[in-house]
């Protein structure tokens, strides 16, 4: 019996434990705000997960990895297209090209980057469909799901944060007229470089997260740093009005509640079984 | 005369008046009235007091069954009914996952309200997209010891069962108490 639901009432953190705790086997269907994925589940342990829009190979994993360069990771999809990635794995471990711990490595590292890009998904459906397991030919894993869970949260915390600080992505960032930290004191890896070319007034972040391929998390992690250094500030767009922030009334509907004990009745043993035979006789 | 009471509670629309309306001996003294909110359009009608069924034991013994009011705007309700509970249920609509964080609220509040034992029915087991009761034990992190039964609140014997389990956990803590 599939499990169906909406991410927004039931998040991934949730379906990961539930996995975890049944030992489940079967597949977890996601759409969610980034395209769709899939993650399978051998006895509550991660295997293997993918993402719908991109048709990811072993030698793409393993070029993202840093184990293969560009051209190899070309010529060995052009070499063994329609071959298992498992063949590949021999052949590229035969050859001499990478090492069987470089391939366990990869897999690994793609599947958990997959999956904590994915614990940001907080609206979207899932379908988990026990026992269905397509995967045939892949190089699979076998990861526990208590540190993804907690990894997962942890980065979700993070991600909260940055959206916290950076709540809208609709708007633009200018280079700091005075800079707090000394611009020779500071080192950018080349994904702030690839931001910072674009930074404009003229650009708001969500057109430089498209430019750069980024995703919201990456492009709010950068900026975040870059704002944190001081070296760009943000052109504000005029401000909404406050709203009330969600789940007062609740708040107030629970300080309300009194919390005064109901006292159990007194009752003795007789009277349960006096129920107990009557309701067996309904 | 001696009456003892039990509290099917449960989110909205989970299935409390069939529940109760299954095994009462009287019409169900329900006071539904039509549903206002365009977000609580599932069904035509919906309890805005309670749900309030009875079970004769014999000359000297009734069971009342109190059902919760599912919107909560009527939260009020809750504790009133608490008072002096034998014990309750939690209904949940398995079928909706939705409504399971709701479910896990209000569980934990009735917890708080009074420390009589209780039972989790995961009600519309006969449909094809129900979460089973055993996940749904995972995902209310109902304590280990309390029982998820599997339920169908318009079929009678499925509702004696969950009564049942009721019962007999009542009759566990009882005896644990003696020990």
């Amino acid at each position: 019996m599939a499990l169906k639901g909406n991410l927004k009432d039931f998040g991934i953190t949730q379906l990961l434990n539930l996995i975890n705790l049944a030992r489940k086997t079967g597949t977890l269907y996601l759409e969610g705000p980034e395209g769709t994925a899939f993650l399978c589940f051998k006895e509550g342990k991660l295997v293997y997960a993918t993402s719908g829009s991109e048709d990811v190979n072993l030698p793409t994993v393993l070029q993202r990895a840093g184990k293969l360069t560009a051209e190899q990771a070309r010529v060995v999809q052009a070499n063994m297209a329609g071959r298992s990635d498992r063949d590949m794995a021999m052949m590229l471990i035969q050859a001499g090209h990478i090492q069987q711990q470089d391939v366990v490595q990869s897999v690994r590292q793609y599947v958990l980057g997959l999956v904590y890009r994915i614990f940001s998904w907080n609206e979207g459906t899932f379908r988990f469909e026990p026992a269905q397991l397509p995967i045939q030919g892949k190089m699979v894993t076998s990861i526990a799901l208590e540190n993804v869970i907690m990894e997962g949260s942890r980065r979700l915390k993070e991600w909260e944060r940055l959206q916290d600080e950076l709540p809208s992505l609709d708007v633009s960032l200018k280079f700091a007229e005075k800079p707090t930290t000394p611009l020779r004191d500071i080192n950018l890896t080349v994904e702030e470089w690839r931001v910072i070319s674009f930074v404009n007034p003229r650009n708001t972040i969500q057109q430089i997260a498209q430019y750069n391929s980024m995703t919201e998390f990456q492009i709010r992690k950068i900026v975040y740093g870059l704002l944190q250094a001081g070296i760009v500030e943000i052109i504000k767009p005029a401000r909404p009005a406050a709203t009330e922030a969600p789940g007062r009334s609740q708040r107030v509907e629970d300080q309300v509640r009194v919390s005064t004990k109901a006292r159990r009745p007194d009752v003795k043993r007789g009277l349960i079984h006096r129920l107990i035979d009557r309701i067996r006789e309904l | 005369m001696q009456t003892l009471k039990i509290v099917v509670t449960g989110p909205f629309a989970s299935g409390k008046t069939e529940f109760i309306q299954s095994v009462s001996e009287i019409d169900v003294v329900s006071t539904d009235r039509r549903i206002s909110s365009q977000a609580e359009r599932i069904k035509d009608a919906t309890t805005v007091a309670m749900d309030f069924g009875r079970i004769t034991i014999d000359e000297e013994l009734i069971l009342y069954l109190f059902g919760t009011p599912g919107q909560r705007r009527f939260n009020f309700m809750w504790e009133i009914l608490s008072e002096g509970m034998l014990g309750f249920v939690v209904l949940v609509d398995s079928t909706r996952p939705e409504t399971f964080r709701e479910a896990q609220r209000i569980l934990e509040t009735f917890r708080n309200y009074s420390p009589v034992p209780y039972i989790v029915a995961a009600n519309k087991q006969d449909l094809g997209d129900a979460w089973p009761a055993d996940d749904l034990k995972i995902v209310l992190k109902v304590e280990s010891g309390i029982k998820v039964v599997p339920c169908v609140a318009q079929n009678r014997e499925s509702v004696k069962q969950v009564l049942l389990e009721l019962l007999y956990s009542i009759l566990e803590v009882m005896d644990q108490q003696e020990e």
